[in-house]
């Protein structure tokens, strides 16, 4: 993108600016704001459903997945990194058990769904129960 | 010790005309002191280790990791807590960094810098003249 005539290279970057520093404020004053940890997506394929979850720094053995009637449970702990440390500047990781339950919009087969975790993030990939999946009928011709 | 925020965004790759049209977050950090360094643990999920670009140019460390948009192939989203995009953020470093010593991993989406501090400088006696 050319400079426009104000010599402005991003015209969003003031808003952006803004922005942080109202959040800046905001969690100055409210203290930060919580959300649901980990934050999750779900997508909805014809034959599955896929559930990614932004999870950094978890060991593997730390994470329990499990499917139960149509809800999904995700939970484990992010431990803090055993280190000598004299002071800290800044504290914003989360660390601590984290439990999540997503309530799934069909049901699944719970013998079939497979997890990835891969640079932070987790993917769950749950295949449709059977009666879920959409069925071709055939229409016989006489 | 001091590491002093500066609250700006990633410059914009004016050079050429197609610039990544993507959101920019703050990764959450931890920064922290050992005897002999000073850390920093940087939150990047899905920043692959070689998309992320460390930098320090006089003083200025930032650290600026790319994130591939995941591929859900055919699926559409019907549940949303998170977007994905890019991670920046950048910091002035005080003088007493040994610049040349810095170390950086990344790992499940963590992304740890070591910075060491340098020798401090002696402390020197000034003498005053007498007149």
């Amino acid at each position: 993108m050319a400079a426009n005539r104000w010599g402005i290279q991003d015209p969003w970057r003031e808003v952006r600016q803004l922005q942080r520093e109202m959040e800046g404020l905001f969690e100055s004053v409210f203290g930060r704001h919580e959300e649901a940890m980990p934050p999750c997506n779900v997508f909805a394929g014809e034959d599955d459903l896929l559930v990614t979850c932004a999870l950094p720094g978890v060991q593997l053995e730390e994470l329990n997945i499990s499917v139960i009637g149509d809800t999904l449970h995700i939970e484990g702990e992010r431990k803090p990194e055993e280190v000598e440390r004299s002071a800290y500047h800044r504290r914003e990781r989360r660390t601590g058990p984290f439990r999540r339950s997503i309530q799934l919009p069909v049901r699944v087969s719970a013998t079939n769904v497979s997890a990835e975790y891969h640079d932070g993030v987790l993917s769950v990939t749950l295949p449709k129960a059977a009666e879920e999946k959409p069925r071709k009928i055939e229409i016989r011709v006489s | 010790m001091t590491m002093i925020e500066r609250n700006e965004a990633a410059p914009t790759r004016s050079d050429t005309e197609s610039t990544r049209q993507v959101r920019q977050f703050v990764p959450d950090v931890d920064i922290y002191e050992t005897s002999d360094s000073l850390m920093l643990v940087a939150d990047m999920p899905g920043v692959r280790p070689d998309h992320l670009n460390v930098r320090l140019e006089k003083n200025i460390l930032t650290i600026h990791g790319e994130v591939e948009p995941l591929n859900v192939g055919e699926r559409n989203i019907i549940a949303g807590e998170y977007e994905t995009g890019d991670y920046y953020r950048a910091f002035t470093l005080s003088e007493e960094i040994n610049q040349d010593g810095i170390e950086a991993s990344m790992k499940n989406g963590v992304l740890t810098l070591r910075l060491p501090k340098a020798e401090r400088a002696k402390p020197r006696k000034i003498q005053v003249a007498v007149q």
